[in-house]
């Protein structure tokens, strides 16, 4: 099983659906967050084109942060999630430094935080928060191990593309473009 | 005109607008630790090579400074940590590929060790020193009779420590400035010639002063070589590094990097050294200070700068 | 790990045993569809509501914690509404509840108007002046000297108890702010409005022309769900804005139209599908009367005549033209919504119309469809006493054909020196921030100087509790029951909010409050119910459902009478107009004395150095009810001013540099709002998202955060059709230091 995630960023609008989902769902603390939205414009007016992306951890095939931590906090669950087991985290930031999508942040509380993929809610046959409210349906999340998952199979039809593949992490967070 | 917003999430104050996970502990930890590294190393390479009387204050003298630079530098990084309580986690697991795991091991290895070593040394600082329980003597003597072997891990967890200290940063590739294979052999130098710079101070010997500044010349020599080479690398590189590297040359880094770093911190002390091996009479503390100095500035501006490095954004 | 997460836990782990019975979770656990907590046939602690943080009304749960404390809000999958997907405002309404900012108590002001001393009160001493105050006014100038300022569901309440008093002064910034022009427009052409939900059919479109409208960033809920399906079903998009929206960016064609030239380009592109033959020819004959005028009408109206005006090239007027010929009638010139822009706003809607009727798109699969709405019965109540005078009489002959009263005109009735026919002394404020809501802010604060009473129903510490005689405070949506939604759409429905949590503090539901007012003023008989939710078990009741059936559901779908979403082939139509037909030319305008078609006419440009101030929506935020939202705060915390950047070189303003605004009547905006130097938007105009700008201290959140549109919106251009204030017709320039202004640290 290998779980991936692809956003359609020519139907992203980027409300922040996702942002504020994953926050009330996941209790992330008021002032962090673990997906963002990040929207680019390219050309002079009027010869224009945008392009809207919903971020957030790329549960790398080759993850950093899994790699530096000291205490295996950071860890690969099944399905190839990254997790930080907070109860084993001691604080330390490397993964934070490590991460070339600052895709993590330090919890009040102390410990490393970051998208869990909803772990929680997968295991129980639900879609990640952030995919279930997008007003767009433009996340696409799935086991790409299965061909006929619906993010295999948006990805097999639609141009796509990671960001900073030269880092050489792997990502699994696909931007269909 | 290209544009590239976060719209919105992200108010995340560690890593935006740039990394800022990392303040005044991890330097600090890096210098202390680099500098015991250097301080054990030399005192283990000159007692391995018989030279234990050549070079009394390096060997036996100077040591005593490392258990309390490492014990402090491990306060510097409990400090930064932000899940306290659960420290010992560190001690739970032993991560191969992490070199924070590593240097939580080097270090739980080599504070003893230092301990241990000041102890076999403990009279030349307190003549009439007694310990006060039997086992006690019995250890010493234990330690006595294996000290080479002593010295040997000494010398091999002391260059752990010092590489460590660089590798620590290097890992990093999501920091292009950071992610470079020169910082290791850079920061082993730095703490080598911070260890060699002590003996200078503390030495009244003077032939051994002699020897440690002619000691320090080099490692500053080696020091420049390195700089160069790693600012050759990155300029050669992809345009993170260029970017990288542009920070200390004519970017916000390029003051502090070039005067505290490199003038202050090896061109005059390597100055003041030659002038001094020369003949001249210089007061032998400054250069063996600003060497220090230089060493302590060296991790500051890399772990400050490579905060500001990124691929994004 | 905080109890909210074990919570999570617990109640999943009874979900993950119980969702395998209904067998559609993937047996792999590879989740291809996404499946919502309604699914999963558990208790979750959920209550129903319906959101109230935008006038969308979607229905949606909210889910507490076993402590509990509100947890989240997620979209009623029965819901046409929202389709189980809240917007970003409605997922963050829980920061609505959570505002620690919120009012507490009822307050009563000790000092003169507008100097923010109050003292608290309870509910019986606040509620006991108001009801003097009434009476007082209602004796002294009569009850049409009341006036009630209401928006939101609350609204049913007042507006009840002021037709007791005996006054049809009610009036919601819904209209004449907002989709007035519209609705009027509509229903001169039509003979019938809009509506809201919009009836336009975006799911089954081929084209959907975007006029203005910023779906995207109007997250008007099921529009944008609609527009991403049409977008995957390929549908063109057309969108015509001075400024690159986040449609633009998803449309086929984008229009970089020069502000305030629509009509030129509505009526050539009118031109074009008349004289090209695009036009839906059997349609038009039919349903359709003034062909014939219009045609002539619009003869001269070429592209190459419009390319003068709009700055849009012909040959992309001919090229749109035609896309929607060919579209036709899945086609939807969309017909806005906040749409007061210019002054000659009825006119360009009608323009709107017109092309929608020519591309026979009204009633027909992807273009307009018919709505249903579902009626609940009415509690009986007395008779309302009828009106001695109403708002029509206090500027006798003004906005003739307006359709609700105008908020406006109310206010410029309780200023003496405009003469009015008799004065309105008294305001009850409900659920609107009338100072950041009403253009010209200084003429608002002037008739409340001369007001007898002003009384105000909120949830926050807004501008307008500021200037408040007595402040009522309600609890949020999330504390209460309300009127059962019963809003048009493809299938009749209702939906049904109720408390999800105690009200906190001293606050008290709408209902409650209106209704304790009216037994203080002798008018209890109007309030049958002590309890609403007594009320809506006995609606209910008569139409075969229960309170009970309601609160296990939230949403409950009815069947259409007949199966008329479309007009079917060969229909034959009677349309509520005065001829029966869809009138492409307007009798009725012309009897009113407007054109019965529309013309366009120049609007004032900029001076030198001064820039059009436009302005539009955050997909994060409503007005400015939102602005202290913690949760949407977080994704936005104040407003920019986009600033073409040749505009920003020539000034020497740079990327996130703090500006002051100033206007042609030099007024200066209270705050610095940071510059976006964007592509995005043309040189001759700036932009900024309205709601932001906060003069209320006690919004610790949002106090100072950005540059308030209002404030510099001081030139209204008045429709005079319907009196709906124009508020694009106002010029900025940059202020890069201002000395003597308090900055928000
Ligand atoms: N997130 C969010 N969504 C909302 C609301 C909210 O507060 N927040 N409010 C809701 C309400 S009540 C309403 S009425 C609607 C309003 O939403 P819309 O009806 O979409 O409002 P408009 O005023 O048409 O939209 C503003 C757009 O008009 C463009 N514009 C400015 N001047 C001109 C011009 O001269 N010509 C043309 N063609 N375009 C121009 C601006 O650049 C901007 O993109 O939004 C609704 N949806
Ligand atoms: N400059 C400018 N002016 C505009 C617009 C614009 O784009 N620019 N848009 C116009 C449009 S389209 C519209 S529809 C209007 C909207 O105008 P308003 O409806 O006045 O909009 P808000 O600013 O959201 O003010 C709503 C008020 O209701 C309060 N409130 C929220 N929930 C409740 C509740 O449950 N009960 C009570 N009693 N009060 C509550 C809020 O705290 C706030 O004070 O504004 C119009 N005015
Ligand atoms: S909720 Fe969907 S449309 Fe909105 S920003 Fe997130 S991914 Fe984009
Ligand atoms: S995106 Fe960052 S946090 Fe996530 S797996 Fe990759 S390196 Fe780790
Ligand atoms: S902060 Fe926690 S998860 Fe991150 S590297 Fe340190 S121990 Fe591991
Ligand atoms: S998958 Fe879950 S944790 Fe990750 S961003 Fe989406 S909602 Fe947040
Ligand atoms: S559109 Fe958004 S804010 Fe408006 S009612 Fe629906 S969920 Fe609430
Ligand atoms: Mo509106």
């Amino acid at each position: 099983m290998r779980y991936a995630m692809a956003v359609d960023t020519k139907k992203c609008v980027g409300c922040s659906d996702c942002v504020v989902a994953c926050q009330t769902e996941n209790s992330v603390p008021i002032g962090f967050c673990r997906d963002w939205v990040v929207e680019t414009t390219d050309g002079t007016y009027p010869q224009l084109q945008t392009e809207i992306r919903s971020e957030r951890c790329n549960h790398c095939v080759n993850a950093p942060c899994v790699r530096c931590c000291p205490t295996g906090a950071s860890h690969y669950a099944e399905g190839g999630i990254v997790l930080v087991a907070h109860d084993k985290c001691i604080g330390c930031g490397a993964c934070i430094a490590s991460c070339p999508y600052d895709a993590r942040y330090a919890h009040p509380k102390g410990y490393v935080d970051k998208c869990t993929f909803c772990e929680h809610r997968i295991k129980v046959g639900m879609s990640p928060a952030c995919v279930a409210v997008c007003p767009t349906k433009c996340i696409y999340f799935g086991d790409l191990d299965d061909a006929n998952s619906n993010v295999s199979v948006v990805l097999k039809k639609r141009k796509h593309k990671t960001l900073i593949p030269e880092a050489g992490t792997n990502p699994q967070l696909y931007f269909l473009i | 005109m290209k544009e590239e917003l976060i719209v919105s999430g992200r108010m995340n104050h560690m890593v935006d607008p740039n990394l800022n996970i990392w303040h005044w502990q991890i330097p600090l930890y890096l210098f202390l630790g680099g500098m015991a590294a250097g301080i054990l190393c030399i005192a283990a390479l000159y007692y391995i090579r018989g030279r234990e009387n050549d070079y009394r204050t390096a060997v036996r003298i100077t040591p005593f400074l490392a258990p309390v630079l490492l014990v402090l530098g491990l306060v510097a990084l409990f400090i930064d940590l932000r899940h306290k309580l659960f420290f010992w986690q560190l001690y739970t697991n032993i991560r191969l590929q992490s070199p924070m795991s590593w240097g939580a091991w080097t270090l739980l290895v080599i504070t003893p060790v230092s301990f241990i070593w000041c102890a076999l040394h403990i009279r030349d600082l307190f003549p009439n020193w007694d310990w006060k329980y039997k086992w006690l003597k019995v250890l010493e003597e234990f330690f006595n009779k294996y000290k080479k072997a002593l010295a040997w891990v000494m010398l091999i967890y002391g260059i752990i420590l010092g590489v460590y200290t660089g590798i620590l940063l290097s890992a990093f590739n999501a920091r292009p400035l950071w992610n470079t294979s020169i910082l290791g052999p850079l920061f082993l130098a730095s703490g080598l010639s911070a260890g060699a710079a002590a003996t200078l101070i503390l030495s009244k010997d003077k032939e051994e002063r002699k020897q440690f500044a002619r000691i320090d010349l080099v490692i500053i020599g080696i020091e420049l070589f390195l700089i160069i080479h790693m600012f050759m690398g990155f300029l050669a590189s992809t345009q993170v590094q260029i970017d990288a590297a542009k920070m200390f040359l004519g970017g916000s880094y390029t003051m502090v990097f070039w005067i505290f770093v490199v003038i202050l911190g090896m061109l005059i002390p390597a100055l003041l050294e030659i002038m001094e091996l020369g003949k001249y009479h210089i007061p032998g503390i400054l250069p063996a200070i600003l060497v220090i100095f230089g060493s302590f500035m060296l991790r500051f501006v890399i772990v400050y700068a490579g905060q500001m490095s990124r691929w994004l954004y | 790990m905080s109890s909210r997460r074990e919570f999570i836990r617990i109640s999943f782990i009874g979900a993950g045993v119980l969702a395998v019975a209904p067998g559609v979770l993937k047996a792999t656990g590879v989740i291809t569809d996404p499946v919502k907590a309604g699914d999963l046939k558990v208790d979750l602690k959920r209550i129903p509501t319906y959101c109230e943080v935008c006038f969308w009304k979607c229905a949606g749960w909210v889910y507490k914690t076993s402590e509990g404390n509100i947890w989240k809000i997620i979209g009623n999958d029965e819901d046409q509404h929202c389709n189980g997907r809240l917007c970003p405002r409605g997922t963050g309404g829980v920061g609505m509840y959570y505002d620690a900012d919120r009012l507490k108590t009822p307050l009563i002001r000790t000092e003169e108007r507008g100097m923010q001393v109050f003292r608290e009160a309870s509910w019986d001493e606040a509620l006991n002046l108001v009801a003097s105050k009434i009476k007082d006014i209602s004796s002294k100038y009569g009850p049409e000297s009341l006036a009630l300022f209401t928006h939101g569901s609350g609204s049913a309440y007042y507006t009840n108890l002021f037709k007791a008093l005996g006054t049809g002064n009610i009036a919601e910034p819904s209209y004449a702010q907002c989709r007035g022009p519209r609705d009027d427009a509509f229903f001169a052409t039509f003979g019938e409005e809009a509506y809201s939900p919009e009836i336009t059919d975006i799911r089954d479109t081929r084209c959907l022309v975007l006029i203005g409208s910023h779906i995207g960033e109007n997250m008007h809920n099921n529009q944008v769900q609609e527009m991403s399906d049409a977008i995957d079903k390929g549908a063109t998009i057309i969108t015509v804005d001075p400024r690159f929206s986040t449609a633009a960016g998803k449309s086929k064609f984008w229009l970089p139209i020069k502000p305030a030239t629509d009509i030129a380009l509505l009526l050539a592109w009118i031109h074009e599908i008349i004289y090209n033959e695009y036009y839906d020819k059997k349609y038009v004959e039919k349903y359709c009367s003034g062909f014939d005028q219009l045609k002539t009408h619009v003869k001269d109206f070429t592209p190459e005549w419009a390319y003068g005006i709009t700055t849009i090239k012909p040959d992309l007027i001919r090229k749109t033209a035609k896309e929607m010929g060919n579209a036709s009638p899945a086609v939807i010139v969309h017909p806005g919504r906040h749409v007061t822009w210019y002054g000659d706003d009825t006119q360009r809607v009608r323009a709107i119309a017109i092309l929608n009727a020519l591309l026979g798109s009204w009633g027909r699969r992807g273009g307009l469809y018919r709505p249903a709405k579902f009626t609940v019965p009415i509690v009986p109540v007395p008779a309302y006493k009828e009106p001695v005078k109403t708002w029509q009489d206090i500027f006798p002959g003004k906005y003739p054909i307006a359709s609700a009263p105008v908020t406006n005109l109310l206010i410029e009735a309780s200023i003496p020196d405009n003469k009015p026919g008799f004065p309105v002394k008294g305001w009850f404020v409900n659920g609107t921030n009338l100072i950041l809501t009403i253009p010209n802010q200084a003429n608002t604060i002037k008739a409340i100087q001369n007001l007898d009473l002003l009384v105000v129903v909120d949830t926050m510490p807004m501008e307008i509790t500021g200037w408040a005689d007595v402040i009522l405070p309600e609890c949020t949506y999330l504390e209460r029951y309300d009127a059962l939604r019963a809003s048009p759409h493809r299938r009749p429905s209702i939906a049904l909010r109720m408390p999800a949590a105690e009200p906190l503090n001293n606050t008290k539901p709408g209902y409650w409050i209106a209704r304790e007012l009216a037994i203080k003023l002798g008018l209890g008989d109007y309030f049958p119910y002590e309890k609403l939710e007594d009320m809506l078990d006995w609606q209910l009741k008569k139409i075969g459902s229960s309170l009970e059936e309601m609160k296990r559901s939230g949403v409950k779908n009815f069947p259409r009478d007949a199966d008329d979403l479309y007009f079917t082939e060969e229909e034959a139509v009677e349309f509520s107009t005065d001829s029966g037909k869809i009138e492409l030319y307007s009798a009725f305008f012309e009897q009113s004395g407007f054109d019965p078609l529309p013309k366009y006419v120049p609007h004032e440009e900029p001076a030198e150095g001064f820039y059009r101030l436009i302005y539009g929506r955050a997909p994060m935020h409503t007005f400015s009810r939102t602005s202290n939202n913690p949760n949407l705060t977080d994704l936005m915390h104040e407003n920019s001013v986009w600033i073409n950047p040749r505009v920003a070189k020539a000034w020497g303003i740079k990327q996130d540099q703090y500006i002051w605004l100033k206007n042609q009547d030099n007024v200066v905006s209270d705050f610095p709002v940071k510059v976006r130097v964007t592509e995005r938007i043309r040189w001759d105009s700036v932009y900024m998202v309205h709601g932001f700008g906060h003069a209320q201290k006690q919004m610790k959140r949002c106090f100072g955060k950005g540059a308030s549109d209002t404030q510099l919106i001081t030139k209204v251009l008045t429709d005079p059709i319907m009196g709906g204030t124009g508020m694009r017709g106002n010029f900025v320039t940059f202020i890069t230091e201002k000395t003597g202004t308090e900055v928000a640290s």
